[in-house]
């Protein structure tokens, strides 16, 4: 049984403001994007700081975050880039469970990235469409009515336990999954048989602004054009795409589910939630890896975060 | 006659694998593709199988994110090794046939006339033609529910528009190349509109959400302006 109580209403929307979970799969014989959290580690963990289940919705904030009149008390997280987040004027730490009385709760700007994932203990809890309650904005449904958040939106959320505070709670300690890994490393890649598919990582590219959550634009000395649009064939997150304008776009989680570029490889799953959090403007390399090695790095990946989740079960109850 | 297929595999991400079996628009190849994503998703359905994409030459077959790449290699190489099914007859036995109203022309089809002169043919001509082919939906994708579909008159192939319609209407049946195609939801747009279906190409709220699924036959009837409204679903 859970009775839905508004708990939220949307101050300011921020620059783009999304209702994810861990996205859809077995739709995308009908076209339908997988969509989803863009770092799901990040999601998955700030859900466990709240002590939710791993599916449960949250908010993915943009580069610069909402802000939220929270009508009652509740327990948060703030998980992957920093946020400058301020709870009626006071800071809130990112990384760990905060509790938070009813007042206003102002995401400001994301540093050292450019996205964030807001957990909330009971989850955002909007309708599921196709088995997820994620936004798919390309075909306008899942989410909030398919759409980012705007001004005057309030949000329901799902049955928690109750959370009493009269000020804002934290804890010592935080988790940081990032903290042991060097931002300008080389995005790694299983490269495909094509021939542009080498010489990808012999170029520096920048992150164009044009970048969203279908696809992350690159730019950089344009690799030869290819001569003829093959037929479309099946993509995902992490196929790396090759233009006519020799401009690599790398799809993420919005991606469409065919595409008729030459794919250039994929990105490894160890390294997507990277992707998630290039801005504008940076600069980026690529290293190319075989099979084994993006096995092995995906094993390396999930294990990190199971040892993380391991960690938070043992000192949440203390909070 | 039986073809004989040769297919090659390569990894698509790292908890997919893609299945290509040419290069090519052609039915044989599409009818193989969606035989083999029926085994696969059909009764006997693999634990590891998270989902199939079915696009015109190529399959794209994704596994649960823990399993061993190598390991569900090895089980589609035995599939594959064993598949024996005549492929066009066991398609053509499975496959639905649905009807889809279409005004054509008008405010429904604002590129009509345009694609009938440079097709140097009637109005009424092209729709007779467009609307007597029997079509096959031989992958769903750019948006969801848009089926892509083969086996047009190539009479009728026309290129698409130089600059692309920042909105077509949801519903429009257009010509791109030597594709035809519904658009399901307003979006913006390439192809020549030819006409307009009432029906829902994609609901979400629905049990099945996609009025087309891959591999189906399609038929076009035109109906009139005036009925628009009542063919809606």
């Amino acid at each position: 049984m859970s009775r839905a109580r508004y708990g939220l209403r949307v101050l300011r929307p921020g620059l783009l403001t999304t209702v994810q979970d861990l996205g859809r799969t077995d739709w995308r014989h009908l076209g339908v994007a997988h969509a989803g959290a863009l770092d799901g580690d990040a999601a998955r963990l700030g859900n466990r700081l709240v002590g939710n289940r791993a599916d449960a919705a949250v908010l993915e904030v943009t580069l610069h975050g909402p802000t939220l009149q929270l009508d009652v008390p509740m327990r948060i997280a703030l998980t992957g880039a920093t946020v400058a987040a301020r709870f009626d004027g006071e800071p809130v730490p990112g990384g760990r469970p905060v509790l938070l009385p009813a007042g206003t709760l102002e995401l400001g700007a994301v540093r050292g990235g450019a996205r964030a994932w807001l957990a909330i203990a009971g989850g955002i809890d909007v309708p599921e469409v196709l088995g997820s309650r994620s936004t798919d904005l390309r075909g306008g449904f899942g989410g909030l009515d398919g759409r980012a958040l705007r001004t005057g939106d309030r949000l329901a959320l799902g049955d928690a336990p109750p959370c009493d505070t009269t000020r804002l709670q934290s804890v010592r300690w935080w988790i940081d999954p990032g903290h042991d890994e060097d931002p300008r490393a080389p995005i790694r890649y299983l490269p495909s048989t094509h021939a542009w598919s080498a010489p990808l990582a012999r170029r520096a590219w920048k992150v164009s602004a044009s970048s969203n959550r279908q696809g992350l634009r690159l730019q950089g000395d344009a690799l030869p054009t290819p001569k003829a649009d093959g037929i479309s064939e099946p993509v995902a997150p992490g196929t790396i795409q090759l233009p006519p304008d020799g401009q690599p776009i790398i799809l993420l989680a919005d991606a469409q589910t065919v595409g008729g570029y030459p794919r250039l490889g994929h990105v490894i799953a160890a390294d997507l939630p990277r992707l998630a959090q290039c801005i504008p403007g940076q600069t980026l390399h690529f290293a190319a890896v075989d099979a084994t090695a993006a096995y092995r790095l995906a094993c390396a990946a999930r294990a990190r975060v199971a040892r993380i989740g391991v960690m938070i079960d043992a000192r949440v109850p203390a909070v | 006659m039986n073809r004989s297929f040769v297919c090659d595999i390569e990894a698509l991400a790292d908890d997919a694998w893609l299945l290509r079996f040419g290069d090519q628009l052609d039915p044989q190849l599409n009818a193989r593709v969606h035989a083999i994503a029926r085994r696969l998703g059909g009764e006997h359905k693999p634990h590891w199988l998270r989902g199939l994409v079915p696009a015109f030459a190529s399959l794209g077959v994704f596994f649960d994110p823990a399993a061993d790449p190598a390991h569900i290699h090895e089980e589609l190489l035995a599939l594959l090794a064993m598949d024996e099914t005549p492929v066009v007859d066991a398609s053509a036995q499975a496959a639905r046939t649905v009807e889809i109203p279409v005004v054509y022309g008008g405010e429904f089809g604002p590129d009509l006339e345009s694609a009938a002169a440079e097709l140097q043919m009637s109005p009424q001509q092209l729709i007779t033609r467009h609307s007597s082919g029997v079509y096959t939906v031989a992958m769903i994708g750019f948006a969801p529910g848009f089926p892509y579909l083969a086996g047009l008159d190539p009479a009728l192939a026309l290129p698409r528009l130089a600059t692309p319609r920042a909105r077509v209407a949801a519903g429009s049946v257009a010509i791109g190349g030597a594709q035809t195609g519904i658009y399901p939801r307003e979006s913006p747009g390439g192809w020549r509109l030819l006409g307009r279906t009432p029906k829902v190409l994609f609901d979400p709220a629905r049990a099945t959400p996609s009025l087309l699924l891959p591999g189906d036959r399609v038929r076009f009837v035109a109906i009139e302006a005036d009925r628009f409204a009542d063919a809606a679903p």
